[in-house]
Protein backbone atom coordinates (compact mmCIF):
# COMPACT_ATOMS: atom_id res chain seq x y z
CA UNK A 1 0.00 0.00 0.00
CA UNK A 2 2.86 2.37 0.79
CA UNK A 3 4.26 1.92 -2.69
CA UNK A 4 1.06 2.86 -4.44
CA UNK A 5 1.58 6.36 -5.78
CA UNK A 6 -1.37 7.94 -7.47
CA UNK A 7 -0.66 10.45 -10.21
CA UNK A 8 -2.20 13.84 -9.59
CA UNK A 9 -2.76 16.63 -12.04
CA UNK A 10 -1.96 19.84 -10.14
CA UNK A 11 -5.06 21.49 -11.55
CA UNK A 12 -7.27 19.04 -9.72
CA UNK A 13 -9.38 20.29 -6.86
CA UNK A 14 -7.85 20.71 -3.41
CA UNK A 15 -10.13 17.94 -2.15
CA UNK A 16 -8.50 15.38 -4.44
CA UNK A 17 -5.14 16.16 -2.89
CA UNK A 18 -6.22 14.82 0.49
CA UNK A 19 -6.89 11.12 0.86
CA UNK A 20 -7.74 9.12 3.96
CA UNK A 21 -4.13 8.07 4.55
CA UNK A 22 -1.99 10.64 2.70
CA UNK A 23 -1.86 14.17 1.34
CA UNK A 24 -0.29 15.38 -1.85
CA UNK A 25 3.09 17.13 -1.54
CA UNK A 26 1.69 20.16 -3.39
CA UNK A 27 -0.04 21.10 -0.12
CA UNK A 28 3.39 22.29 1.00
CA UNK A 29 4.57 23.84 -2.25
CA UNK A 30 1.70 25.27 -4.33
CA UNK A 31 1.55 29.07 -3.96
CA UNK A 32 -1.94 29.27 -5.50
CA UNK A 33 -3.18 26.78 -2.96
CA UNK A 34 -1.70 28.96 -0.21
CA UNK A 35 -3.74 31.97 -1.40
CA UNK A 36 -6.86 29.81 -1.41
CA UNK A 37 -6.06 28.66 2.13
CA UNK A 38 -5.99 32.27 3.29
CA UNK A 39 -9.52 32.82 1.91
CA UNK A 40 -11.13 29.52 2.69
CA UNK A 41 -9.47 28.72 6.00
CA UNK A 42 -7.90 31.74 7.73
CA UNK A 43 -10.60 34.20 6.62
CA UNK A 44 -13.42 31.70 7.10
CA UNK A 45 -13.05 30.18 10.54
CA UNK A 46 -12.16 31.02 14.14
CA UNK A 47 -8.52 32.03 14.40
CA UNK A 48 -6.69 32.50 17.71
CA UNK A 49 -5.55 36.09 18.26
CA UNK A 50 -4.52 36.39 21.92
CA UNK A 51 -4.77 35.17 25.45
CA UNK A 52 -6.89 37.52 27.57
CA UNK A 53 -3.95 38.17 29.93
CA UNK A 54 -1.99 39.77 27.08
CA UNK A 55 -4.46 42.69 27.11
CA UNK A 56 -5.28 42.91 30.82
CA UNK A 57 -6.51 46.51 31.14
CA UNK A 58 -8.57 49.10 29.29
CA UNK A 59 -6.33 50.38 26.51
CA UNK A 60 -4.04 47.31 26.48
CA UNK A 61 -3.47 46.07 22.95
CA UNK A 62 -1.38 43.73 20.88
CA UNK A 63 -0.93 43.71 17.14
CA UNK A 64 -0.94 40.44 15.26
CA UNK A 65 -2.14 38.84 12.03
CA UNK A 66 -5.06 36.78 10.87
CA UNK A 67 -3.70 35.00 7.84
CA UNK A 68 -1.90 37.79 5.96
CA UNK A 69 -4.00 40.63 7.40
CA UNK A 70 -2.68 42.85 10.21
CA UNK A 71 -5.06 43.24 13.15
CA UNK A 72 -5.09 44.93 16.55
CA UNK A 73 -6.51 43.11 19.57
CA UNK A 74 -7.56 45.75 22.10
CA UNK A 75 -9.57 46.13 25.29
CA UNK A 76 -11.82 49.19 25.34
CA UNK A 77 -12.89 51.41 28.24
CA UNK A 78 -15.69 49.00 29.14
CA UNK A 79 -13.19 46.10 29.13
CA UNK A 80 -14.75 44.74 25.93
CA UNK A 81 -12.28 43.08 23.54
CA UNK A 82 -12.18 44.26 19.92
CA UNK A 83 -10.26 42.83 17.01
CA UNK A 84 -9.75 45.63 14.48
CA UNK A 85 -8.18 45.58 11.05
CA UNK A 86 -4.95 47.55 11.33
CA UNK A 87 -5.56 50.00 8.47
CA UNK A 88 -6.74 53.57 8.44
CA UNK A 89 -10.03 54.03 6.60
CA UNK A 90 -8.63 57.09 4.85
CA UNK A 91 -5.71 55.91 2.73
CA UNK A 92 -4.85 52.56 4.25
CA UNK A 93 -1.80 53.11 6.50
CA UNK A 94 -1.46 50.93 9.58
CA UNK A 95 -2.53 52.79 12.71
CA UNK A 96 -0.41 50.69 15.10
CA UNK A 97 3.15 49.44 14.64
CA UNK A 98 3.90 48.26 18.17
CA UNK A 99 3.67 44.60 19.10
CA UNK A 100 2.00 45.43 22.38
CA UNK A 101 1.34 48.32 24.67
CA UNK A 102 -1.26 50.59 26.19
CA UNK A 103 -2.97 53.56 24.57
CA UNK A 104 -6.01 55.81 24.64
CA UNK A 105 -6.53 55.82 20.88
CA UNK A 106 -5.03 54.80 17.57
CA UNK A 107 -3.84 57.70 15.45
CA UNK A 108 -2.86 57.26 11.82
CA UNK A 109 0.62 58.77 11.34
CA UNK A 110 -0.10 59.82 7.75
CA UNK A 111 -2.90 62.43 8.10
CA UNK A 112 -3.78 62.15 11.76
CA UNK A 113 -7.15 60.41 11.65
CA UNK A 114 -7.78 59.13 15.16
CA UNK A 115 -9.79 56.14 16.34
CA UNK A 116 -11.17 55.20 19.74
CA UNK A 117 -10.35 51.86 21.39
CA UNK A 118 -13.55 50.36 19.97
CA UNK A 119 -12.45 51.39 16.48
CA UNK A 120 -14.86 54.30 15.99
CA UNK A 121 -13.47 57.25 14.04
CA UNK A 122 -13.17 60.18 16.45
CA UNK A 123 -11.19 62.90 14.82
CA UNK A 124 -10.19 64.07 11.35
CA UNK A 125 -7.78 67.03 11.17
CA UNK A 126 -8.96 70.06 9.12
CA UNK A 127 -12.40 68.60 8.34
CA UNK A 128 -13.65 71.72 6.49
CA UNK A 129 -12.43 70.48 3.10
CA UNK A 130 -14.76 67.47 3.36
CA UNK A 131 -17.82 69.72 3.66
CA UNK A 132 -20.64 67.28 4.28
CA UNK A 133 -19.16 64.39 2.27
CA UNK A 134 -17.55 62.59 5.23
CA UNK A 135 -19.69 60.62 7.67
CA UNK A 136 -17.38 59.54 10.49
CA UNK A 137 -19.89 56.91 11.55
CA UNK A 138 -19.31 55.09 8.27
CA UNK A 139 -15.55 54.86 8.59
CA UNK A 140 -14.57 53.06 11.80
CA UNK A 141 -11.64 50.64 11.86
CA UNK A 142 -13.16 47.41 10.54
CA UNK A 143 -14.14 45.32 13.54
CA UNK A 144 -14.20 41.52 13.45
CA UNK A 145 -16.37 39.10 15.36
CA UNK A 146 -14.54 38.02 18.51
CA UNK A 147 -15.38 35.34 21.09
CA UNK A 148 -13.56 33.93 24.10
CA UNK A 149 -13.30 30.55 25.74
CA UNK A 150 -11.40 30.14 29.04
CA UNK A 151 -9.28 33.20 28.32
CA UNK A 152 -8.47 32.13 24.75
CA UNK A 153 -9.52 34.87 22.32
CA UNK A 154 -10.49 33.98 18.76
CA UNK A 155 -11.72 36.20 15.93
CA UNK A 156 -13.33 35.59 12.57
CA UNK A 157 -14.22 37.53 9.43
CA UNK A 158 -17.46 35.51 9.17
CA UNK A 159 -20.62 36.61 10.90
CA UNK A 160 -22.51 33.50 9.85
CA UNK A 161 -20.32 30.68 11.18
CA UNK A 162 -21.09 28.70 14.34
CA UNK A 163 -20.32 30.19 17.77
CA UNK A 164 -16.78 29.55 19.03
CA UNK A 165 -17.95 27.08 21.68
CA UNK A 166 -19.60 24.93 19.02
CA UNK A 167 -16.50 25.11 16.83
CA UNK A 168 -14.35 23.94 19.74
CA UNK A 169 -16.80 21.19 20.70
CA UNK A 170 -15.12 18.37 22.66
CA UNK A 171 -11.85 20.36 22.65
CA UNK A 172 -13.39 22.56 25.38
CA UNK A 173 -12.91 19.99 28.12
CA UNK A 174 -9.23 19.67 27.17
CA UNK A 175 -8.85 23.47 27.32
CA UNK A 176 -10.36 23.33 30.81
CA UNK A 177 -7.84 20.65 31.81
CA UNK A 178 -4.99 22.65 30.28
CA UNK A 179 -5.86 25.72 32.36
CA UNK A 180 -5.38 23.70 35.56
CA UNK A 181 -1.66 24.37 35.25
CA UNK A 182 -2.47 27.73 36.82
CA UNK A 183 -2.77 25.71 40.07
CA UNK A 184 -5.71 27.89 41.10
CA UNK A 185 -4.14 31.15 39.89
CA UNK A 186 -5.26 32.73 36.61
CA UNK A 187 -3.11 31.77 33.62
CA UNK A 188 -0.88 34.57 32.39
CA UNK A 189 1.12 34.95 29.17
CA UNK A 190 4.06 37.23 30.12
CA UNK A 191 6.18 36.68 27.02
CA UNK A 192 6.93 34.54 24.04
CA UNK A 193 9.62 33.19 21.78
CA UNK A 194 9.10 34.11 18.12
CA UNK A 195 10.89 32.41 15.30
CA UNK A 196 10.45 31.62 11.63
CA UNK A 197 11.32 28.59 9.62
CA UNK A 198 11.43 28.19 5.85
CA UNK A 199 8.52 25.81 5.47
CA UNK A 200 4.77 25.53 5.05
CA UNK A 201 2.50 26.16 8.05
CA UNK A 202 0.93 22.71 7.92
CA UNK A 203 4.30 21.07 8.63
CA UNK A 204 4.17 22.74 12.05
CA UNK A 205 0.46 22.01 12.45
CA UNK A 206 1.23 18.30 12.02
CA UNK A 207 4.15 18.37 14.43
CA UNK A 208 2.03 19.24 17.46
CA UNK A 209 0.43 15.79 17.29
CA UNK A 210 3.60 13.97 16.26
CA UNK A 211 4.91 11.88 19.16
CA UNK A 212 6.84 9.71 16.70
CA UNK A 213 9.61 12.30 16.13
CA UNK A 214 10.26 13.03 19.79
CA UNK A 215 12.94 10.50 20.81
CA UNK A 216 14.89 11.06 17.61
CA UNK A 217 14.68 14.81 16.94
CA UNK A 218 14.86 15.68 20.64
CA UNK A 219 17.65 13.28 21.58
CA UNK A 220 19.90 16.15 22.68
CA UNK A 221 17.11 17.55 24.87
CA UNK A 222 16.49 14.15 26.43
CA UNK A 223 20.22 13.86 27.15
CA UNK A 224 19.99 17.11 29.12
CA UNK A 225 17.23 16.13 31.58
CA UNK A 226 17.18 14.11 34.81
CA UNK A 227 16.26 10.41 34.99
CA UNK A 228 12.67 11.02 36.14
CA UNK A 229 11.95 13.45 33.32
CA UNK A 230 13.59 11.10 30.85
CA UNK A 231 11.24 8.31 31.93
CA UNK A 232 8.25 10.62 31.66
CA UNK A 233 9.19 11.57 28.08
CA UNK A 234 9.67 7.95 27.04
CA UNK A 235 6.10 7.82 25.74
CA UNK A 236 6.21 6.64 22.12
CA UNK A 237 5.49 3.02 23.01
CA UNK A 238 3.57 3.95 26.15
CA UNK A 239 -0.13 3.95 27.04
CA UNK A 240 -0.88 7.41 25.63
CA UNK A 241 -3.17 8.05 22.68
CA UNK A 242 -4.22 10.49 19.98
CA UNK A 243 -7.86 11.42 19.59
CA UNK A 244 -9.60 13.21 16.72
CA UNK A 245 -11.97 15.72 18.36
CA UNK A 246 -13.76 16.91 15.21
CA UNK A 247 -13.50 20.19 13.23
CA UNK A 248 -9.79 19.50 12.68
CA UNK A 249 -8.96 19.55 16.39
CA UNK A 250 -7.17 16.70 18.11
CA UNK A 251 -5.43 15.83 21.33
CA UNK A 252 -2.27 13.81 21.84
CA UNK A 253 -1.99 12.43 25.35
CA UNK A 254 1.67 11.64 25.94
CA UNK A 255 1.66 11.30 29.73
CA UNK A 256 -1.77 10.02 30.85
CA UNK A 257 -0.96 10.54 34.55
CA UNK A 258 -0.61 14.28 33.85
CA UNK A 259 -3.96 14.78 32.12
CA UNK A 260 -5.72 16.05 35.24
CA UNK A 261 -3.29 18.15 37.26
CA UNK A 262 -5.67 18.28 40.22
CA UNK A 263 -5.84 14.49 40.56
CA UNK A 264 -3.48 12.37 42.68
CA UNK A 265 -2.29 15.27 44.78
CA UNK A 266 -1.46 12.85 47.59
CA UNK A 267 1.14 10.96 45.57
CA UNK A 268 4.79 11.44 46.62
CA UNK A 269 6.41 14.57 45.22
CA UNK A 270 8.86 13.61 42.46
CA UNK A 271 12.52 14.05 43.39
CA UNK A 272 13.15 16.80 40.84
CA UNK A 273 10.49 18.99 42.49
CA UNK A 274 11.61 18.49 46.09
CA UNK A 275 13.67 21.69 46.12
CA UNK A 276 10.78 23.73 44.74
CA UNK A 277 8.35 22.16 47.22
CA UNK A 278 10.67 23.08 50.10
CA UNK A 279 10.89 26.68 48.91
CA UNK A 280 7.09 26.91 48.61
CA UNK A 281 6.67 25.52 52.14
CA UNK A 282 9.20 28.10 53.35
CA UNK A 283 6.97 30.78 51.89
CA UNK A 284 4.21 29.51 54.16
CA UNK A 285 2.00 27.78 51.60
CA UNK A 286 -0.35 25.03 52.78
CA UNK A 287 0.83 21.51 51.91
CA UNK A 288 -2.14 20.94 49.57
CA UNK A 289 -1.33 24.13 47.62
CA UNK A 290 2.36 23.20 47.50
CA UNK A 291 1.39 19.87 45.94
CA UNK A 292 -1.00 21.52 43.52
CA UNK A 293 1.68 23.94 42.29
CA UNK A 294 4.38 21.32 42.11
CA UNK A 295 2.14 19.03 40.09
CA UNK A 296 1.12 21.82 37.73
CA UNK A 297 4.45 23.54 37.29
CA UNK A 298 5.79 21.17 34.64
CA UNK A 299 2.68 21.51 32.49
CA UNK A 300 0.01 19.13 31.25
CA UNK A 301 0.71 15.70 29.79
CA UNK A 302 -0.95 16.44 26.45
CA UNK A 303 -0.93 18.61 23.35
CA UNK A 304 -4.28 19.96 22.20
CA UNK A 305 -4.11 20.99 18.56
CA UNK A 306 -6.80 23.48 17.54
CA UNK A 307 -7.30 23.96 13.82
CA UNK A 308 -5.94 26.04 12.20
CA UNK A 309 -3.43 28.08 14.22
CA UNK A 310 -3.11 27.41 17.95
CA UNK A 311 -2.16 24.59 20.28
CA UNK A 312 -2.23 24.15 24.02
CA UNK A 313 1.05 22.32 24.08
CA UNK A 314 2.01 20.80 27.45
CA UNK A 315 3.16 24.00 29.22
CA UNK A 316 2.74 26.75 26.59
CA UNK A 317 0.62 28.07 23.73
CA UNK A 318 1.96 27.39 20.25
CA UNK A 319 0.66 29.90 17.71
CA UNK A 320 1.43 29.64 14.03
CA UNK A 321 1.18 32.36 11.44
CA UNK A 322 1.56 31.59 7.75
CA UNK A 323 3.91 34.04 5.99
CA UNK A 324 4.04 32.45 2.54
CA UNK A 325 3.68 28.98 1.09
CA UNK A 326 7.28 28.29 2.16
CA UNK A 327 7.59 30.37 5.33
CA UNK A 328 5.91 30.23 8.73
CA UNK A 329 6.23 32.26 11.90
CA UNK A 330 5.74 30.57 15.25
CA UNK A 331 5.16 32.03 18.67
CA UNK A 332 5.70 29.92 21.76
CA UNK A 333 3.92 31.82 24.52
CA UNK A 334 5.10 31.05 28.01
CA UNK A 335 2.49 30.53 30.73
CA UNK A 336 2.87 31.59 34.36
CA UNK A 337 0.57 31.74 37.38
CA UNK A 338 -0.73 35.29 37.70
CA UNK A 339 -0.05 36.24 41.31
CA UNK A 340 1.51 32.84 42.01
CA UNK A 341 4.77 32.30 43.89
CA UNK A 342 7.70 33.85 42.00
CA UNK A 343 9.84 30.79 42.65
CA UNK A 344 7.31 28.56 40.84
CA UNK A 345 6.96 31.01 37.96
CA UNK A 346 10.74 31.13 37.60
CA UNK A 347 10.69 27.36 37.33
CA UNK A 348 8.20 27.65 34.44
CA UNK A 349 10.25 30.37 32.71
CA UNK A 350 13.46 28.31 32.90
CA UNK A 351 11.59 25.22 31.68
CA UNK A 352 10.33 27.18 28.65
CA UNK A 353 13.80 28.55 27.90
CA UNK A 354 15.26 25.04 28.18
CA UNK A 355 13.19 23.61 25.30
CA UNK A 356 11.68 26.50 23.34
CA UNK A 357 12.96 29.36 21.28
CA UNK A 358 15.88 29.93 18.93
CA UNK A 359 18.38 28.97 21.64
CA UNK A 360 16.29 26.24 23.27
CA UNK A 361 17.31 22.60 23.32
CA UNK A 362 14.22 21.51 21.36
CA UNK A 363 12.87 24.14 18.97
CA UNK A 364 15.95 24.49 16.73
CA UNK A 365 15.94 20.76 16.06
CA UNK A 366 12.23 20.77 15.21
CA UNK A 367 12.86 23.73 12.96
CA UNK A 368 15.69 21.90 11.20
CA UNK A 369 13.48 18.85 10.60
CA UNK A 370 10.64 20.97 9.18
CA UNK A 371 13.04 22.91 6.96
CA UNK A 372 14.22 19.60 5.57
CA UNK A 373 10.64 18.51 4.88
CA UNK A 374 10.11 21.67 2.83
CA UNK A 375 13.39 21.18 0.98
CA UNK A 376 12.72 17.52 0.30
CA UNK A 377 9.18 18.31 -0.84
CA UNK A 378 10.66 19.97 -3.93
CA UNK A 379 11.73 16.53 -5.16
CA UNK A 380 9.40 14.52 -7.35
CA UNK A 381 6.28 15.55 -9.23
CA UNK A 382 3.58 13.31 -7.90
CA UNK A 383 4.73 12.10 -4.53
CA UNK A 384 2.60 11.99 -1.43
CA UNK A 385 3.09 12.71 2.26
CA UNK A 386 2.22 9.51 4.12
CA UNK A 387 -0.10 9.83 7.10
CA UNK A 388 -1.14 6.23 7.65
CA UNK A 389 0.61 5.55 10.94
CA UNK A 390 -1.74 4.09 13.54
CA UNK A 391 -4.54 3.43 11.05
CA UNK A 392 -4.91 -0.30 11.76
CA UNK A 393 -5.48 0.35 15.48
CA UNK A 394 -7.79 3.34 15.01
CA UNK A 395 -11.21 2.99 16.64
CA UNK A 396 -14.28 5.18 17.11
CA UNK A 397 -14.36 7.05 20.43
CA UNK A 398 -16.95 9.20 22.21
CA UNK A 399 -15.56 12.33 20.57
CA UNK A 400 -14.29 10.97 17.25
CA UNK A 401 -11.50 8.53 16.54
CA UNK A 402 -8.73 7.24 18.73
CA UNK A 403 -5.44 5.44 18.16
CA UNK A 404 -2.04 4.96 19.77
CA UNK A 405 0.09 7.90 20.95
CA UNK A 406 2.31 7.98 17.89
CA UNK A 407 -0.55 7.51 15.41
CA UNK A 408 -1.02 10.17 12.75
CA UNK A 409 -4.70 10.42 13.72
CA UNK A 410 -4.41 14.12 14.68
CA UNK A 411 -2.84 15.00 11.34
CA UNK A 412 -5.53 13.10 9.48
CA UNK A 413 -8.13 15.03 11.50
CA UNK A 414 -6.57 18.37 10.51
CA UNK A 415 -6.35 17.43 6.84
CA UNK A 416 -9.96 16.24 6.75
CA UNK A 417 -10.99 19.66 8.06
CA UNK A 418 -8.67 21.29 5.51
CA UNK A 419 -10.34 19.24 2.78
CA UNK A 420 -13.82 20.16 3.99
CA UNK A 421 -13.06 23.88 4.12
CA UNK A 422 -11.11 23.99 0.86
CA UNK A 423 -13.96 22.19 -0.96
CA UNK A 424 -16.59 24.83 -0.18
CA UNK B 1 40.57 56.80 31.59
CA UNK B 2 42.25 53.71 33.01
CA UNK B 3 43.86 52.39 29.82
CA UNK B 4 45.59 49.60 31.64
CA UNK B 5 42.28 48.25 32.89
CA UNK B 6 40.68 48.74 29.48
CA UNK B 7 43.49 46.70 27.95
CA UNK B 8 43.09 43.97 30.53
CA UNK B 9 39.35 43.54 30.10
CA UNK B 10 39.62 43.79 26.31
CA UNK B 11 42.24 41.05 26.26
CA UNK B 12 40.04 38.87 28.48
CA UNK B 13 36.91 39.35 26.33
CA UNK B 14 38.81 38.85 23.07
CA UNK B 15 40.15 35.63 24.48
CA UNK B 16 36.62 34.50 25.35
CA UNK B 17 35.39 35.31 21.84
CA UNK B 18 38.27 33.41 20.29
CA UNK B 19 37.52 30.34 22.44
CA UNK B 20 33.88 30.36 21.33
CA UNK B 21 34.69 30.77 17.63
CA UNK B 22 37.22 27.95 17.83
CA UNK B 23 35.17 25.52 19.89
CA UNK B 24 37.33 25.54 23.05
CA UNK B 25 34.33 25.02 25.26
CA UNK B 26 36.06 23.46 28.27
CA UNK B 27 38.31 26.52 28.48
CA UNK B 28 35.29 28.74 28.00
CA UNK B 29 33.45 27.10 30.91
CA UNK B 30 36.47 27.72 33.14
CA UNK B 31 36.28 31.48 32.48
CA UNK B 32 33.12 31.63 34.56
CA UNK B 33 32.56 32.26 38.20
CA UNK B 34 30.63 29.21 39.55
CA UNK B 35 27.61 31.42 40.28
CA UNK B 36 27.84 33.31 36.98
CA UNK B 37 24.85 33.74 34.67
CA UNK B 38 24.78 33.86 30.89
CA UNK B 39 21.73 35.77 29.68
CA UNK B 40 20.20 36.51 26.27
CA UNK B 41 17.16 38.71 26.97
CA UNK B 42 14.20 39.20 24.62
CA UNK B 43 12.84 42.56 25.79
CA UNK B 44 15.42 45.33 25.22
CA UNK B 45 14.13 47.22 28.28
CA UNK B 46 14.08 44.25 30.64
CA UNK B 47 16.36 44.34 33.68
CA UNK B 48 14.72 41.66 35.85
CA UNK B 49 16.00 38.72 33.84
CA UNK B 50 15.39 36.10 36.48
CA UNK B 51 11.65 36.78 36.55
CA UNK B 52 11.10 37.19 32.82
CA UNK B 53 11.38 35.11 29.68
CA UNK B 54 14.77 35.15 27.94
CA UNK B 55 16.29 33.23 25.06
CA UNK B 56 18.82 31.88 27.53
CA UNK B 57 19.29 32.24 31.27
CA UNK B 58 22.07 29.79 32.07
CA UNK B 59 23.68 28.95 35.35
CA UNK B 60 26.78 26.78 35.40
CA UNK B 61 24.79 23.55 34.97
CA UNK B 62 22.87 24.87 31.96
CA UNK B 63 26.10 26.17 30.38
CA UNK B 64 27.57 22.69 30.66
CA UNK B 65 24.43 21.17 29.14
CA UNK B 66 24.52 23.74 26.32
CA UNK B 67 28.10 22.86 25.51
CA UNK B 68 27.22 19.17 25.60
CA UNK B 69 24.32 19.77 23.20
CA UNK B 70 26.47 21.75 20.77
CA UNK B 71 29.25 19.17 20.72
CA UNK B 72 27.42 15.90 21.43
CA UNK B 73 26.36 15.21 17.85
CA UNK B 74 22.79 14.37 18.90
CA UNK B 75 21.20 17.55 17.61
CA UNK B 76 20.34 17.87 13.91
CA UNK B 77 20.41 21.66 14.13
CA UNK B 78 24.02 21.68 15.23
CA UNK B 79 25.37 19.01 12.93
CA UNK B 80 26.93 20.24 10.84
CA UNK B 81 28.08 22.78 13.40
CA UNK B 82 27.76 26.41 12.42
CA UNK B 83 31.02 28.29 11.85
CA UNK B 84 31.20 31.66 13.54
CA UNK B 85 33.48 34.67 13.48
CA UNK B 86 32.76 37.39 16.01
CA UNK B 87 34.31 40.82 16.12
CA UNK B 88 34.31 42.56 19.49
CA UNK B 89 34.97 46.26 19.77
CA UNK B 90 33.86 49.57 21.30
CA UNK B 91 34.89 48.51 24.79
CA UNK B 92 33.96 50.85 27.61
CA UNK B 93 34.43 50.33 31.33
CA UNK B 94 31.13 51.33 32.92
CA UNK B 95 32.22 50.88 36.52
CA UNK B 96 34.96 49.36 38.59
CA UNK B 97 35.50 48.44 42.22
CA UNK B 98 38.24 46.55 43.98
CA UNK B 99 36.51 43.28 43.20
CA UNK B 100 34.47 43.91 40.05
CA UNK B 101 34.57 45.55 36.64
CA UNK B 102 31.54 46.17 34.39
CA UNK B 103 32.33 46.46 30.69
CA UNK B 104 30.09 47.16 27.71
CA UNK B 105 31.13 46.33 24.18
CA UNK B 106 29.79 45.71 20.70
CA UNK B 107 29.72 42.28 19.07
CA UNK B 108 29.21 41.62 15.39
CA UNK B 109 28.93 37.95 14.68
CA UNK B 110 28.82 36.21 11.33
CA UNK B 111 27.46 32.69 11.20
CA UNK B 112 27.70 30.25 8.33
CA UNK B 113 25.93 26.92 8.24
CA UNK B 114 25.05 24.74 5.25
CA UNK B 115 24.24 27.39 2.66
CA UNK B 116 23.39 30.48 4.67
CA UNK B 117 25.45 33.38 6.03
CA UNK B 118 23.71 35.21 8.89
CA UNK B 119 24.61 38.25 10.93
CA UNK B 120 23.83 39.06 14.55
CA UNK B 121 24.77 42.35 16.20
CA UNK B 122 24.64 42.78 19.94
CA UNK B 123 25.53 44.97 22.85
CA UNK B 124 27.20 42.86 25.52
CA UNK B 125 27.57 43.83 29.15
CA UNK B 126 30.11 41.83 31.15
CA UNK B 127 30.26 41.85 34.90
CA UNK B 128 33.74 40.60 35.63
CA UNK B 129 35.04 39.52 38.97
CA UNK B 130 38.72 40.08 39.66
CA UNK B 131 40.55 36.76 40.01
CA UNK B 132 44.23 37.35 40.81
CA UNK B 133 45.63 39.08 37.73
CA UNK B 134 42.78 37.76 35.68
CA UNK B 135 38.97 37.82 35.66
CA UNK B 136 36.02 35.46 35.99
CA UNK B 137 32.66 36.18 34.34
CA UNK B 138 30.01 36.95 36.92
CA UNK B 139 27.37 37.89 34.38
CA UNK B 140 27.26 38.22 30.61
CA UNK B 141 24.17 39.85 29.09
CA UNK B 142 23.93 39.71 25.31
CA UNK B 143 21.38 42.19 23.97
CA UNK B 144 20.79 41.36 20.32
CA UNK B 145 19.64 44.50 18.54
CA UNK B 146 16.82 42.49 16.94
CA UNK B 147 16.00 40.52 20.09
CA UNK B 148 12.30 41.36 19.93
CA UNK B 149 11.97 40.39 16.27
CA UNK B 150 11.56 36.85 14.98
CA UNK B 151 14.84 34.95 15.03
CA UNK B 152 15.94 31.68 13.47
CA UNK B 153 17.69 28.88 15.34
CA UNK B 154 21.02 29.93 16.97
CA UNK B 155 23.08 26.76 17.28
CA UNK B 156 26.11 28.20 19.05
CA UNK B 157 27.02 30.38 22.01
CA UNK B 158 26.63 34.12 21.45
Amino acid sequence: MNNLINAVNLDVSPADRVQADRVHTSLYTDAKLFDTEMDKIFYSTWVWVAHASEIPESGSYKSTYIGKQPVIVVRDRKKQVHVLLNRCRHRGATVCEHKKGKTNSFVCPYHGWSYALDGSLRGVPSPESYGDCLDKGELPLVSLRVEEYAGMLFATFKDDIEPLVDFLGPAKKWIDLFMKQGAGYPIKVPGEHRFRFPGNWKIQLENTTDAYHFPLVHKSFLSSVDEETLKLFDFVEGPGYVEDLGNGHSVMVMIPELVDLEANLDKPIPERFEGLAAELRDEGLEEQQVRRIVRAVGGSGFNLNLFPNVACSMAFFRVLQPISVTETEIHHSVITMDGGPAVANRYRLRLHEHFQGPMGFGTPDDSEAWERVQKGARAGEDLWIMLNRGLPGEKPSDDGLISDVSAETGMRAAYQQWKKMMSV
Amino acid sequence: MNLNLLNQVTAFIWQEGDMLDHGEFANWLSLWSPKGTYIIPIDPRQEDFENSLNYAYDDHHMRELRVQRLTGGESISTSPQPRTVRTLSRFRVLSETDTQVTVRCAQNLREFRKDALKHYSADIVYELERHGDDFRIQRKVVRLINSDDTLAGIGYIL
